[in-house]
C-alpha cells in the first residue's frame, strides 16, 4: 500500500486532500463529517473582520446538459462569530488530533494579525493560512486580493504575523495579477513557511437575458464574483508551474483550482503542488467524493510504483518549457482508423473550416480521409473526434534531428521579413478563395428543398 | 389471458394505449440534445425523408432557441409533430444516427421533435403567414397528409386554396389510421388547427368529390387541382362467409377504434389477416382491447412479413400469437364468425402452394382483414387524360407532382401506393413548388 501522508511545510496530514478555505468549512459539524468520510485536512472558512453577506451569493456556467462547469460567488469570509470558530477548531482538533486542521485569516492592523493569529494557535490550529486572494467585497476595504496584488504590503503583513507565529504560515494568492511569482516571492521574503493557489478569478459567469443583470443576481443588480471550478484548473496548473519552477520561490505549494477527481489532483502534484485543495466540487458533490480520490489516488501511485507523495511532486515540471525549447523537428500527422468511425465527419469539418484543409470526402463512404501531405499535426480532429482512440496523431519523424527554435535564433537561421521563405507556411497548400463559394449556401434552405434541382413542369 | 383488462372508460383507454413516444420533458430534452454529434451533412437528415436539419433543431433546443427549432421542423415538413410520433424512426432518422455505429442508444430524434412542435402549437407561435395573393385558386381534394401540406406551402406561395374532405376531420389516416399508441387525436388536431390559423386555407369536411359533375365544377373555378385522396377501403378476400358479422377490414375497424376509443367492439379470440404493420397495428390493438388471444395468421414465413421488425416485436410485446405458412380458406361460422378455415402452405419453386389435406379450423370470433387498401381507380376514371400505373397508382411526376392530366397534381399514398405520413407530407410540399412552376408561367 503506497503511504498517501505528507508532512507540508510541518502540517501533518493522512492524505494529501483539503478542503479549501470555503463554505465547506464553515463549521465544526462540516469538518468533523468530512474527516469521518475521509478527507485529510481542513482550511478553515476565512475568519477575520466581521462582514454581512448578501442573497444571493453564486453563479454558475453550464455546458450542455453538465452543470458547474465553472462556479462563481459574491461571498465574504466567515460571518460567524469568531468565539463560535475558534471554540469549534478545538473540538475538531480534540477529536481528529491526526488530521490538519488550518485557521485561514484575514484582518487589518498589525495589533489584529497579532491577535487572531494567537487565538488560532491557542485554539490549537496547525497552521495558518493568510488569504490574500478575496476578489470582491473585502478588496475594497484594503484586504484580500487588494494585498495580493501588492507584493510590498502583502510581505510586510506576512512578516507582522511570522512576528507571533509558532505554526506552519501558508500565503494564499491571488490568481488576478500578470505574474504570479511576485506576490510569490514576496511571500518568502516575508519568512512565510509555504503559499497555496489559486483564489478565484474576478469573473462574471454570465447575464439573465430577460433581467439585462449579470449572475447572481441580488435584487435585480449582480456584481463581479470569484470563478472557481472545472473550468479554472488550466490556469491553476499554470500558474502553479510557474511559481514551481521559478529559483526564488522555492516555498511548498498547496495547489487549488478545478480539483475534482483524483487525475486532477495528480496533475497538480506533478506540477509541483504537495498537498491539494478543494471546493467547487465538494459543493456540487458533498464530501463523498473523498472516498473515489484516494482510491484512485492510490491506484495510481501503486501502478506507478510511487511510494510516497514526494516520489513524484513536480515530477512533469522538467517536461515544461518554454516554446522556443522545443524540439521543430518532431513530426505528427493524423491517422483514422477506419473500423472504429462512426462518420460523424466532425473532424472534416473541423480541418475545412478551423484547420488546415487537410481531410477530404470520398464518395460512397463517410470514413473521411487525411491528406498528409497537408496535415500540419495540430491535433484538432483528433479532439473533436468522439470515438475514443479512433484518430491518433502518429509519429512521422525518425526521432534522429532535433532543432529547436532557439537553436535557430542562435545560428541566424530565422524568418525575419514578411514572405520571407523560411516562414512555416511558405509552402504549405491552401485552396483557393473562390472554391469556397457554393459549398455551405444551400445547407441555408429548409429540408428537401436543400436537394431541389430545377423543376420541369408540362406546359 | 388477456394482456390488458378491456377498458371501459376513456381513462383505461389511454392507460391500455399508452403513447409509446411520451412527451419529453425539458430536462429530458436538454440531456438529449445534449448528446447530439453536429454531425456534418448529418445521416439523420438524409434519412428523413422530408430533409429537417435535425442536428440544427437539435441545437437549437439545446440552446434553448425551442421556437427556432420548431420552425426549422415545420420549414421542412408541416407535420412536425405527427412525424416526430408516428414516423417509423427505427429505420429513418434514428437508425441512420451514427451512434448506433458505436453501439450507443441513438438520438431520439422523433421525441425532440415533438418537444419542440408541441411547445409551439400549445403556445400558439406563430411561424407563418399566408404570401401576398398571387389570384390564382387552387381545389385540394383530400385533407391528409398530403392534402393539407401542399395546402400549407401553396397559401405560403400567394394562393388561395380550398379543400374538400370526404370525412368529418382533417389529418386523413394520421387520425383515422395510426395506432392510438403512436398518437393522441386531440395532438393531431391541435396540429392540423395550429397550421389552418396560420395559413388560412378554406376546408369544407363531409364533401367527398364524388362524380364527372363534381370534378367539372372544380375544374371550371380554379387554375389546377391537388389529388390527396391516399387509398380506399380493405380490399376484398373474396372468401366464403367473408360476409359474416364480425368480419371486418383492418382500416375499417382501426377507423372506429380512433373515433370511438373504449366503445369499440372487439372479440374475445381475433384472428388477423396479413403480415404487413397494418396487420401488426390490428393486431396490437385488440389486444390493448382486452382480447383473450390474438392470432396473426400469414400465409409465409414471419421472415417474409411486410411490417418493420420493431411492429412485430411491439405487437410481440402485447401477446400476440404468429401462426405462420397458413392461407384462409373460408370464415365459417353461423350468422356470426366462429372461426377461419385455414390451409397450410409451403414453398414450392419460389411460390407459396397449398399443402393438400392439412386444411384445419382456427375458432375465433372476430375476424380482421388486414390485407392491404383497394387504390380509387373508379374515381380517378372520371379525371380525363389521368394515368393508373398496373397497381392501380396515379402515374405523376416523383417530385412535381404533375399527373398525365396537366392540371392534376397528386402525392402521397394515391401517388406512391402507400408509404409514410412524411413521405405524403414531404412529397405534397414538393408537389405545391410543382404546381407553382406550373402556374407562374400561365397568364
Ligand atoms: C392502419 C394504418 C396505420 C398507419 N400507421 C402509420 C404510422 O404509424 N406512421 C406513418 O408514418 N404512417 C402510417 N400509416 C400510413 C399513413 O397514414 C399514410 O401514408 C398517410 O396518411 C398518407 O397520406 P395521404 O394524405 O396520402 O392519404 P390519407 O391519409 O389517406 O388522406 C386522404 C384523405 O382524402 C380523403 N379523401 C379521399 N377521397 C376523397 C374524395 N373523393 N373526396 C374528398 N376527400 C377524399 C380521405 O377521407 C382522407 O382524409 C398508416 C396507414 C394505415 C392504413
Ligand atoms: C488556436 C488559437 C489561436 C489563437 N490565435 C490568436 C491570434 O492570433 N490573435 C488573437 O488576438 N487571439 C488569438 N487567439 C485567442 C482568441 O481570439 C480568443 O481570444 C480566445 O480563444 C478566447 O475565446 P474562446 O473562449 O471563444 O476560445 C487564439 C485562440 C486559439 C484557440
Ligand atoms: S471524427 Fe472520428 S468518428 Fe467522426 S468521421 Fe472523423 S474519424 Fe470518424
Ligand atoms: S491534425 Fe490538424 S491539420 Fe492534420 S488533419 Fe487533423 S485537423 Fe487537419
Ligand atoms: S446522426 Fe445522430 S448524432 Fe449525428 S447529427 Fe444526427 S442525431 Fe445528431
Amino acid at each position: 500500500m503506497p503511504d498517501l501522508s505528507i508532512n507540508f511545510a510541518g502540517i501533518k496530514s493522512p492524505n494529501p486532500f483539503w478542503l479549501a478555505s470555503a463554505p465547506p468549512t464553515n463549521s465544526g459539524y462540516q469538518v468533523m463529517k468530512a474527516f469521518d468520510a475521509g478527507w485529510g485536512g481542513a482550511v478553515w472558512k476565512t475568519l477575520g473582520v466581521p462582514v454581512v453577506n448578501v442573497s444571493s451569493r453564486y453563479g454558475s456556467v453550464n455546458y450542455r446538459d453538465k452543470r458547474m462547469m465553472g462556479f462563481n460567488n459574491i461571498e465574504l469570509i466567515s460571518d460567524r462569530p469568531l468565539a463560535d470558530n475558534l471554540r469549534e477548531i478545538e473540538e475538531v482538533k480534540k477529536r481528529f488530533p491526526n488530521h490538519a486542521v488550518i485557521a485561514s485569516l484575514m484582518v487589518q492592523s498589525r495589533q489584529e494579525w497579532h491577535d487572531i493569529v494567537r487565538q488560532s494557535q491557542e485554539a490549537g490550529a496547525d497552521g495558518i493560512e493568510l488569504n490574500f486572494g478575496c476578489p470582491h467585497g473585502m478588496c475594497e476595504r484594503g484586504m484580500g486580493s487588494a494585498v495580493g496584488q501588492e507584493p510590498d504590503v502583502l510581505q510586510t503583513i506576512v512578516e507582522w504575523v511570522m512576528e507571533v507565529a509558532k505554526i506552519p504560515v501558508i500565503v494564499k494568492l491571488t490568481p488576478n495579477i500578470s505574474d504570479i511569482t511576485e506576490p510569490a516571492m514576496a511571500a518568502r521574503r516575508g519568512g512565510a513557511d509555504a503559499i497555496s493557489l489559486i483564489n478565484t478569478i474576478q469573473s462574471i459567469v454570465g447575464v439573465d437575458l430577460d433581467l439585462f443583470a449579470p449572475y447572481p443576481i441580488v435584487d435585480g443588480k449582480g456584481s463581479n464574483g470569484g470563478y472557481c471550478g472545472p473550468a479554472v484548473k488550466p490556469i491553476a496548473l499554470n500558474m502553479l508551474k510557474n511559481c514551481a519552477q521559478h529559483p526564488d520561490v522555492r516555498l511548498p505549494i498547496s495547489g487549488i483550482g478545478g480539483i475534482e477527481t483524483w487525475r486532477d489532483a495528480v496533475e497538480h502534484i506533478l506540477l509541483g503542488a504537495s498537498s491539494v485543495q478543494v471546493c467547487t466540487a465538494a459543493m456540487h458533490y458533498g464530501f463523498g467524493i473523498i472516498r473515489e480520490m484516494t482510491s484512485g489516488l492510490e491506484q495510481y501511485m501503486t501502478d506507478k510504483g510511487f511510494n510516497t507523495i514526494y516520489d513524484f511532486v513536480g515530477k512533469a515540471l522538467p517536461n515544461v518549457l518554454p516554446w522556443e525549447d522545443l524540439n521543430m523537428k518532431y513530426k505528427v500527422t493524423a491517422n483514422i482508423h477506419e473500423e472504429k468511425c462512426i462518420g460523424c465527419q466532425l473532424c472534416y469539418t473541423a480541418c475545412e473550416d478551423g484547420a488546415h484543409q487537410a481531410i477530404k470526402l470520398n464518395a460512397g463512404t463517410r470514413v473521411p480521409e487525411i491528406i498528409e501531405a497537408n496535415c500540419v499535426g495540430c491535433n484538432l480532429c483528433s479532439l473533436v473526434c468522439p470515438v475514443e482512440d479512433c484518430i491518433t496523431m502518429d509519429r512521422q519523424d525518425d526521432g534522429t534531428a532535433h532543432l529547436t527554435w532557439k537553436e535557430r535564433t542562435e545560428a541566424n537561421d530565422i524568418p525575419t521579413e514578411f514572405n520571407d521563405e523560411k516562414a512555416g507556411g511558405r509552402h504549405h497548400w491552401v485552396p483557393e478563395p473562390a472554391a469556397a463559394l457554393g459549398k455551405e449556401k444551400h445547407k441555408t434552405l429548409p429540408g428537401k428543398a436543400r436537394q431541389f434541382e430545377k423543376i420541369t413542369v408540362t406546359e | 389471458m388477456a394482456e390488458y383488462p378491456t377498458p371501459t372508460s376513456e381513462q383505461e383507454f389511454h392507460a391500455n394505449f399508452a403513447q409509446l413516444k411520451p412527451r419529453m420533458n425539458s430536462s429530458e430534452a436538454l440531456f438529449e440534445s445534449s448528446r447530439c454529434l453536429f454531425c456534418f451533412d448529418a445521416p439523420c437528415i438524409q434519412a428523413c425523408p422530408s430533409g429537417i436539419d435535425i442536428p440544427q433543431f437539435i441545437r437549437q433546443i439545446n440552446s434553448g432557441n425551442d421556437t427556432g427549432a420548431a420552425r426549422t421542423i415545420y420549414e421542412a415538413n408541416y407535420f412536425g409533430n405527427a412525424c416526430g410520433k408516428v414516423c417509423p424512426t427505427e429505420v429513418l432518422c434514428e437508425g441512420a444516427c451514427v451512434y448506433n455505429l458505436q453501439d450507443v442508444k441513438p438520438i431520439e430524434i422523433g421525441r425532440l421533435q415533438s418537444f419542440a412542435t408541441r411547445k409551439a402549437i400549445e403556445e400558439e407561435k406563430p411561424l407563418f403567414t399566408p404570401g401576398i395573393p398571387n389570384g390564382r385558386k387552387v381545389a385540394i381534394i383530400g385533407a391528409g397528409p398530403a392534402g393539407i401540406s401542399c395546402a400549407c406551402e401553396l397559401r405560403a406561395l400567394g394562393y388561395e386554396v380550398d379543400v374538400f374532405e370526404a370525412k368529418a376531420q382533417p389529418s386523413g389516416l394520421t387520425v383515422y389510421g395510426v395506432a392510438p399508441y403512436k398518437i393522441t387525436n386531440e395532438e393531431v388536431i391541435a396540429e392540423m388547427n395550429y397550421l389552418q390559423q396560420q395559413f388560412g386555407y378554406s376546408v369544407t369536411y363531409n364533401a367527398p368529390i364524388s362524380s364527372r359533375a363534381d370534378l367539372q365544377k372544380l375544374e371550371e373555378k380554379y387554375d389546377a387541382i391537388f389529388l390527396g385522396i391516399g387509398l380506399g377501403r380493405t380490399n376484398a378476400l373474396r372468401l366464403p362467409g367473408e360476409e359474416r358479422e364480425n368480419c371486418v377490414g383492418a382500416v375499417e375497424f382501426i377507423e372506429q377504434l380512433r373515433m370511438n376509443h373504449h366503445a369499440t367492439a372487439v372479440g374475445r379470440k381475433v384472428i388477423v389477416l396479413g403480415g404487413g404493420n397494418t396487420a401488426m397495428d390490428a393486431a396490437s390493438e385488440s389486444s390493448r382491447m382486452g382480447a383473450d388471444s390474438v392470432i396473426l395468421a400469414y400465409r409465409r414465413g414471419k421472415e417474409d412479413m411486410g411490417a418493420y421488425e420493431f411492429e412485430y416485436d411491439l405487437a410481440k410485446g402485447v401477446g400476440v400469437k404468429g401462426l405462420f405458412h397458413v392461407a384462409p380458406i373460408e370464415i365459417v361460422g353461423n350468422g356470426k364468425v366462429e372461426g377461419v378455415k385455414f390451409i397450410r402452405t409451403a414453398l414450392h419453386e419460389g411460390q407459396v402452394q397449398p399443402v393438400p389435406g392439412s386444411e384445419f379450423i382456427e375458432p375465433c370470433d372476430m375476424v380482421i382483414k388486414a390485407t392491404g387498401q383497394a387504390k380509387q381507380t373508379q374515381f380517378l376514371s372520371l379525371i380525363p387524360g389521368l394515368e393508373v400505373d398496373g397497381k392501380g397508382r396515379i402515374v405523376a411526376d416523383e417530385r412535381t407532382g404533375q399527373t398525365t392530366n396537366p392540371r392534376y397534381f397528386t402525392s402521397g399514398d394515391a401517388r406512391n401506393g402507400g408509404a409514410e405520413v412524411v413521405n405524403a407530407a414531404a412529397e405534397a410540399k414538393a408537389a405545391a413548388r410543382g404546381i407553382h412552376e406550373y402556374l407562374k408561367t400561365r397568364s
